[in-house]
């Protein structure tokens, strides 16, 4: 009975140690001095995680734009209200599945292979002999990669919403006929730039942070053998998907909920 | 470093695409307007009940959009509600003073606003005037039931 006592709280103290690791980790990571080099870095990492996930993005946020608008007109032509069509695909999108599912995509699509290189850079040693030759592996290999996560999940976001914007018109307007007038006009009576895409925007920032955080941790905490890598892997995703996915309830009832 | 040019470029399209995007759901989904927003000047008006009109309502005239409900509160001398109403700033000195605010829905279900109707007095309403002649939200609850008290009569 002690000894499982005693198993809970050595389990409690290494996660809360692991926890505070990340946390120096990422502050660590996150503020080391730019150079010349590093926004050469920062812009490759740019390019891999932002411009290489910008297709799956984009074709997701063009199925769910009009999949929203073929839901959203069964259920409005009910009640004769199918000119709020635009407001509901444009809320929806805006405020919840834009962040959400493009943070999703970008976990599985972007974070996991940044666990994977990270990893395996730790398994070949490579971080070592960076710091044997005196390079930080902290500024060379996570700073530039958590930077271009920052700033590509927000982006592949808006791409996400002005796509499923685009398609819920395509599905609505064209194909189902509704009134192209009332379907922008609704949207923009009832979209509010700060409250809306301002909030949706502050949302995937958090994630961005949350899942690139997540992903670069566990490739630099892994155990450097092939089955860890793979765990990790695993586990980058797990993570962030849990974790986009609680926030984004406690961000909504902060936002949207009255709680303020 | 010619292949380093190419993603460059690639990075570069990407964060002018995503600004780009962000303009589309400025303008287009959520109406800003470029030009500055023009003076605006504000009215009050108190109703016996406002039904469930919002801040944030249209306010219009003939159909025409001309501002917002700024806030709502109760007015603790006549227990009624006291709104304040933000309308553009070209209006300002041209409604005459016996100008009425009627709270209505748009459609069966839609959301409720505010619409004016100008009257004919020769003095007009400025900053802070108050609208003195108003007509409340119909509830449909009342509605009803002076409909069943009057079937009662009969």
């Amino acid at each position: 009975m002690i000894e499982r006592i005693v198993r809970l709280g050595r389990w409690g103290c290494e996660t809360l140690e692991s926890l505070g690791d990340a946390g120096i980790f990422l502050v660590q990571s996150m503020f080391g001095v730019p150079s010349a080099e590093g926004f050469r870095l920062w812009l490759r990492q740019v390019h891999f995680v932002g411009v290489m996930s910008l297709a799956i993005v984009l074709v997701s946020g063009l199925f769910i734009g009009m999949v929203l608008a073929l839901q959203g007109y069964t259920i409005l032509v009910d009640f004769g209200a199918e000119d709020a069509l635009g407001q509901m695909v444009a809320l929806s999108l805006l405020r919840e599945l834009a962040p959400v599912v493009a943070a999703l995509l970008f976990a599985g699509r972007a974070g996991s292979a940044l666990t994977a290189e990270i990893g395996l850079m730790k398994a070949t040693e490579q971080l070592t002999s960076m710091e044997m030759i005196g390079v930080d592996p902290l500024r060379r290999v996570v700073a530039p990669r958590l930077w271009a996560g920052f700033v590509a999940l927000p982006l592949l976001t808006i791409g996400f919403g002005v796509v499923g914007v685009w398609g819920g018109q395509l599905v609505g307007v064209q194909w189902l006929g509704v009134f192209e007038g009332s379907y922008w006009g609704n949207m923009q009576a009832s979209v509010d730039f700060i409250a809306d895409v301002g909030n949706g925007l502050l949302k995937s920032l958090v994630f961005a942070l949350v899942v690139t955080w997540i992903a670069v941790y566990q490739g630099y905490a892994l155990v450097p053998t092939s089955e860890g890598i793979s765990r990790a892997t695993t586990r980058t995703v797990v993570y962030a998907s849990l974790a986009v996915l609680g926030l984004d309830f406690v961000l909504t009832a902060v936002m949207f909920g009255g709680l303020s | 470093m010619k292949r380093s040019k190419t993603m460059e470029l690639g990075v570069g399209l990407f964060m002018l695409a995503g600004i780009l995007g962000l303009v589309f759901l400025g303008l287009r989904v959520s109406g800003l307007s470029l030009e500055r927003p023009e003076s605006s000047f504000e009215l009050e008006a108190n109703f016996a009940n406002i039904g469930g009109l919002k801040p944030r309502a249209r306010i219009t005239m003939a159909g025409v959009t001309v501002g917002r409900v700024q806030s709502i509160e109760l007015d603790t001398d006549w227990y009624d509600a006291h709104v304040i109403m933000e309308l553009d700033g070209s209006l300002e000195d041209t409604l005459p003073e016996d100008s009425t605010a009627a709270i209505l829905t748009s459609g069966l279900l839609g959301e409720q606003y505010i619409g004016l109707s100008v009257g004919g007095a020769p003095e007009t309403l400025g900053e802070g005037d108050r609208i003195r002649d108003t007509q409340s939200a119909l509830v449909l609850e009342e509605l009803i039931q002076q409909f069943v008290s009057n079937m009662a009569k009969e």
